[in-house]
């Protein structure tokens, strides 16, 4: 649904693209991960059609972005890093002038503002300015005017940056609910946990450059096996533990006194658990937590990120 | 059918405009405030001390310098407009939308143009209400009319082009330091014969000032005034810079 090659940019001096490729299947949601500067958004600008690329090609929805800009205009919405909404008219306002903007005509448009409106739980704010909505609201009305002709393909470029949990953890809702009825998504975060919990399969990008993709859990996978962590209740003991981990696991344990935790690589999740539960009940080692971890999404974050700028 | 849009996307631009107004009464009579005030302000403050060269009324002298200024405050409202949507997103959710640049700047435009008519309007009745008069028939009055609208379309090409630039509302403060001696700095308040030699000849050729002149001759008021081709000249040559300049910006993919 979404596929780039080699896409370039430059601004002056900078080279804010630099070979970019993409490929995002129909109906998945995909996110686009990177450091600040990465070139996260300028990607998004190219394909929803805002910028043009100094080389390289893009399609979206089937259309070349360059090419057909007007036919992708057609299939795409787009949620930029602000709540792009006039905050001059009432929410029903807004989505009413996008909607006849988008050619839905007087009555249609009026009908999908009110139904957008209540889907997005902004019925009772409807008639006041947006100008006086929460950062979460007006967030939620830019989402909703993203939607209003039921895009093919809808862009999400750091959509949930400045907003609180609570308003974070709605707009999340939204997007899953989107994804379920079929939308593709492309969606640029800079919370990795963000793309943890929508993201079918993600991109990496530092400095311009692809420098990973494929799912969460193939990306962290590349950063190595799975820990067995065990937090023993007495600090006397945990040499003991160490040395039951050594046993179970499939590699050195490291011991951090502090936390009174030891912890081994596993390859078998499953069986080192049940081994480990099993063996420390039969010493009668008392656990305060025992747990499979994998690498989270920041640790291989930092390590893709800190590796292409070495 | 792309015509038929044209016209329809132009038109729902320029109702958003509409609406604001609507929603927002008190910024629409603020603005049409403040130009009566200045008129006031210089017709009963500073007003006694001035003397109109060649004699004559200095309200009568004033009024027409007034409407041209009116015009030019105008470009106020355009660029924070237009800046305020460059800077919030919504000019970039209009170009992801298919509607033409045209059709954005035409209701720009049109909202603009309708805003003006209607601060000359107040002005024009306020104009009466302090003794004001034009004398030479109303041809010649709905011609100086036309001459001040043409003034202010030609300036709300460089308000889009100076908002599309520098992009941001709060750089108004700047716009202002720009517009306000351009402003002062013309036949609009006193005679350019008034002034120092090399002061004069710049007021003079101000553009604001040619619409000032044409405008004071059509309705016969005293004082500097001047013929109708540079009222006309000006502005077209405003527009022929401006127009394509700005248009270019909406465009440009950067």
């Amino acid at each position: 649904m979404i596929t780039a090659e080699g896409l370039t940019r430059r601004f002056g001096p900078t080279t804010a693209l630099d070979g970019f490729d993409l490929d995002v299947p129909a109906g998945t949601v995909h996110g686009l991960l990177g450091p600040n500067g990465a070139g996260k958004t300028t990607a998004v600008r190219i394909l929803t059609t805002l910028l043009r690329p100094d080389s390289g090609r893009a399609r979206v929805a089937g259309h070349d972005v360059v090419r057909e800009a007007d036919r992708v205009r057609a299939r795409i919405g787009l949620v930029g890093q602000q709540a792009a909404v006039d905050e001059q008219l009432s929410g029903r306002q807004n989505l009413e002038m996008f909607g006849r903007l988008h050619h839905l005509g007087a009555a249609r448009a009026r009908g999908r503002a009110a139904e957008l409106l209540d889907r997005f739980d902004l019925a009772e704010a409807a008639d006041r300015p947006a100008g006086r909505y929460s950062g979460g609201m007006r967030r939620r009305l830019d989402l909703a005017t993203g939607l209003l002709t039921d895009p093919a393909v809808l862009f999400l470029d750091e959509p949930t940056t400045g907003l609180d949990p609570r308003a974070r953890t709605e707009v999340w809702r939204t997007i899953r609910a989107l994804a379920a009825g079929g939308a593709t998504v492309l969606l640029t975060t800079q919370y990795l946990e963000e793309a943890d919990q929508l993201a079918d399969a993600l991109t990496v990008i530092d400095r311009g450059r692809v420098v990973a993709a494929g799912t969460a859990d193939e990306l962290k996978g590349r950063l190595g096996d799975d820990h067995l962590d065990v937090v023993v209740r007495d600090p006397d003991r945990l040499g003991e533990a160490a040395a039951l981990l050594a046993r179970i696991g499939d590699g050195e344990p490291r011991v951090d006194p502090d936390r009174r935790l030891a912890s081994v690589p596993v390859r078998d999740r499953v069986a080192a658990l049940t081994e480990a539960a099993r063996q420390l009940a039969d010493r009668g080692l008392e656990a305060e937590d025992l747990g499979v971890r994998r690498p989270t999404l920041d640790e291989v974050f930092l390590a893709l990120t800190v590796r292409s700028a070495a | 059918m792309t015509a038929y849009w044209m016209v329809s996307d132009s038109w729902i631009l320029t109702r958003r405009t509409l609406l604001h107004w609507r929603n927002q009464p008190a910024q629409l009579l603020l603005g049409l405030l403040f130009p009566v005030m200045v008129l006031l302000m210089f017709a009963y403050l500073f007003g006694g001390a001035m003397v109109v060269p060649g004699g004559g009324d200095y309200r009568e002298f004033l009024l027409p310098g007034m409407f041209a200024l009116t015009m030019a405050f105008g470009l106020e409202n355009t660029y924070t407009a237009v800046a305020a949507d460059a800077q919030r997103g919504v000019t970039d959710r209009f170009r992801t939308m298919p509607i033409s640049a045209a059709s954005v700047v035409t209701g720009r435009s049109l909202a603009d143009m309708l805003n003006a008519a209607v601060s000359l309007a107040v002005l024009i009745a306020c104009g009466l209400a302090v003794g004001w008069r034009w004398h030479h028939g109303i041809g010649d009055a709905l011609l100086a009319v036309a001459l001040l609208l043409l003034l202010r379309y030609a300036l709300l090409w460089l308000g889009i082009w100076l908002a599309l630039t520098a992009g941001k509302p709060e750089t108004l403060m700047a716009v202002q330091i720009l517009v306000w001696p351009l402003a002062f700095l013309s036949s609009v308040f006193t005679a350019p014969e008034t002034m120092p030699a090399w002061l004069g000849t710049i007021a003079a050729w101000n553009p604001l000032s040619a619409t000032a002149g044409a405008t004071r001759e059509l309705f016969g008021n005293p004082g500097w005034t001047g013929p109708v081709w540079p009222a006309v000249v000006w502005p077209l040559v405003l527009l022929a810079v401006f127009g394509p300049l700005a248009v270019r910006r909406y465009r440009r993919l950067t």
